[in-house]
């Protein structure tokens, strides 16, 4: 369990990224940080590895506070994905998987033995191993940065929008990959977008944040849609126009849904 | 008469080869001059260039070391050093240091800086340390900007490493200097083709070099970039710092 306890961070330029926030990621459960740029979600991520450290208040992993722990060895125990995959071009897929196990110490046979079996689970062919990042698609170096990730076994995963820079077919296939391996592994996923029907769609915890790096509302994305906090979050989701706001329509005697716009969404199950 | 038929000649001619002052040694030592130098100001600005390319501070530093230390005419400052440190060889090699040291500086400092933001936080992130990201992402990624900062200054110190026979007797500035003096310009252009030789056989090594240090994962990168567009020359990797050589 990770718990923020009023947490604020100013940067030393006067810019408030994140302002007293409070709220508790629960263990084994996927929470999305959504917001606009400049919503301090991605400081509020890095704040849990000690990439950036709050100004006020206290992040607790598991009732510890972080800023106790030693940053190297907390972020050696905490997966991290982000953006553009952030793999090291100079070396070779199953090096870049095994980095972060052989500075802990694992010898290089085991290291690339698990990495092997890590671009299994990532649904990555075996044979890429030997290929440097640069000879990837984009898709495929994104499953490579998880496969990294979850290279020391860490009970969280931080993944900053790291299925931003795919395209769209690619990203859906990356969605319903971590989905599936979330499925498996039941890790402690912490994960930013600036994509709510994203959130939506992965988060079992939906955080919607708002400029100034202020919480406006923390809840599953059921409750969100049936109760938007104010009207911002109720703008942000959507919920009261376009795609969110669905109707029955009877075309040849099937029900069909439609959005607010008239354009079908998709056949009423009966 | 052909100044430089006089030139190939007094090379060729057989009575330079043998001796203490012939044509070996002098290449000697002025290989071995040359590279006390390149040794000595490595030893200073590369690790100088490091830190600040690693750490982002003191930019200000470089653009006013160099800048400074590449206004100082070498000759002038050998010849201040010459006449405190009296004749021998710490003369010039304090004189050559102070040449050499901006272009290895600048160097180490752009090779550093040139290595994308993005890669270094992601290896902060998964929990490198410092001298992790330093000895595993930096220096690898940057090692051709920095081979061609010492590339550069290996070719000034070479083609300057001339004036040392000003106060000492070595190196091949020495026919150069005789040859001034008893008007035989044969034996001073013979000399001066030797540097000259010289300097691109060592420039050609190490154009080589620094073809040789660029990662593989970034050479596939380049290779993909260079066919999809023909057109542009090659990246600022593989390209000497180009800078004046001032005497």
């Amino acid at each position: 369990m990770i718990e923020f306890r009023g947490v604020s961070k100013r940067f030393p330029d006067g810019t408030l990224a994140v302002s007293g926030v409070d709220i508790v990621i629960p263990p084994r459960k996927t929470t999305v940080l959504v917001g606009s740029s400049g919503s301090g979600k991605t400081t509020l991520l890095r704040m849990i590895n000690r990439m950036v450290d709050a100004t006020d208040g206290q992040v607790l992993i598991d009732g510890t506070d972080v800023s106790t722990l030693e940053p190297v060895a907390l972020r050696r125990s905490i997966g991290y994905v982000m953006q553009n995959s952030g793999l090291l071009p100079h070396r070779k897929v199953i090096d870049n998987v095994a980095t972060v196990p052989m500075l802990r110490g694992v010898r290089k046979r085991e290291a690339h033995a698990a990495a092997l079996e890590l671009l299994d689970t990532v649904g990555l062919d075996r044979s890429l191993a030997g290929k440097y990042p640069s000879q990837l698609s984009g898709g495929q170096q994104q499953r490579v940065g998880v496969a990294r990730g979850l290279a020391v076994d860490p009970n969280i995963l931080l993944m900053d929008e790291p299925f931003g820079a795919v395209d769209p077919i690619v990203r859906s296939e990356l969605q319903q990959e971590l989905l599936r391996l979330q499925g498996e592994l039941g890790k402690t996923v912490v994960f930013v977008t600036h994509d709510i029907d994203e959130a939506f769609l992965l988060g079992d915890q939906v955080v919607i944040m708002q400029q100034g790096g202020r919480i406006s509302q923390a809840a599953s994305p059921a409750e969100i849609l049936a109760n938007p906090a104010d009207d911002f979050v109720a703008d942000f989701v959507g919920a009261d126009r376009g795609k969110r706001l669905l109707h029955l329509r009877e075309v040849d005697g099937r029900q069909l849904v439609v959005d607010d716009d008239g354009r079908a969404a998709g056949v009423l199950a009966s | 008469m052909n100044l430089v038929a006089g030139g190939i000649a007094w090379i060729l001619d057989p009575a330079n080869w043998q001796g203490a002052g012939s044509i070996p040694v002098r290449i000697g030592q002025h290989l071995l001059l040359s590279l006390v130098v390149l040794a000595i100001a490595s030893a200073i600005a590369l690790p100088a260039g490091a830190v600040i390319g690693h750490t982002g501070r003191g930019k200000q530093l470089v653009v006013m070391v160099s800048g400074g230390l590449r206004a100082l005419p070498t000759l002038g400052v050998l010849t201040l050093f010459g006449l405190w440190l009296g004749i021998g060889l710490a003369a010039p090699v304090i004189s050559l240091v102070i040449l050499a040291v901006p272009p290895l500086l600048a160097g180490a400092y752009a090779g550093f800086e040139a290595v994308d933001r993005r890669t270094i936080d992601a290896a902060r992130a998964m929990g490198m340390r410092e001298r992790e990201i330093v000895g595993g992402v930096e220096l690898p990624l940057g090692l051709p900007i920095i081979v061609g900062g010492v590339r550069s200054a290996a070719l000034q110190i070479i083609a300057t490493a001339t004036l040392a026979a000003y106060v000492a007797d070595v190196g091949l500035g020495r026919p150069i200097f005789q040859g001034l003096k008893t008007r035989d310009y044969g034996e001073m252009l013979g000399g001066s083709i030797l540097v000259i030789l010289l300097a691109l056989l060592v420039d050609g090594a190490f154009a080589l070099a620094q073809r040789l240090v660029v990662p593989a994962g970034v050479r596939a990168t380049r290779t993909r970039e260079l066919r999809s567009r023909p057109a542009r020359p090659r990246t600022a990797v593989g390209r000497p710092i180009h800078e004046g050589n001032r005497q």
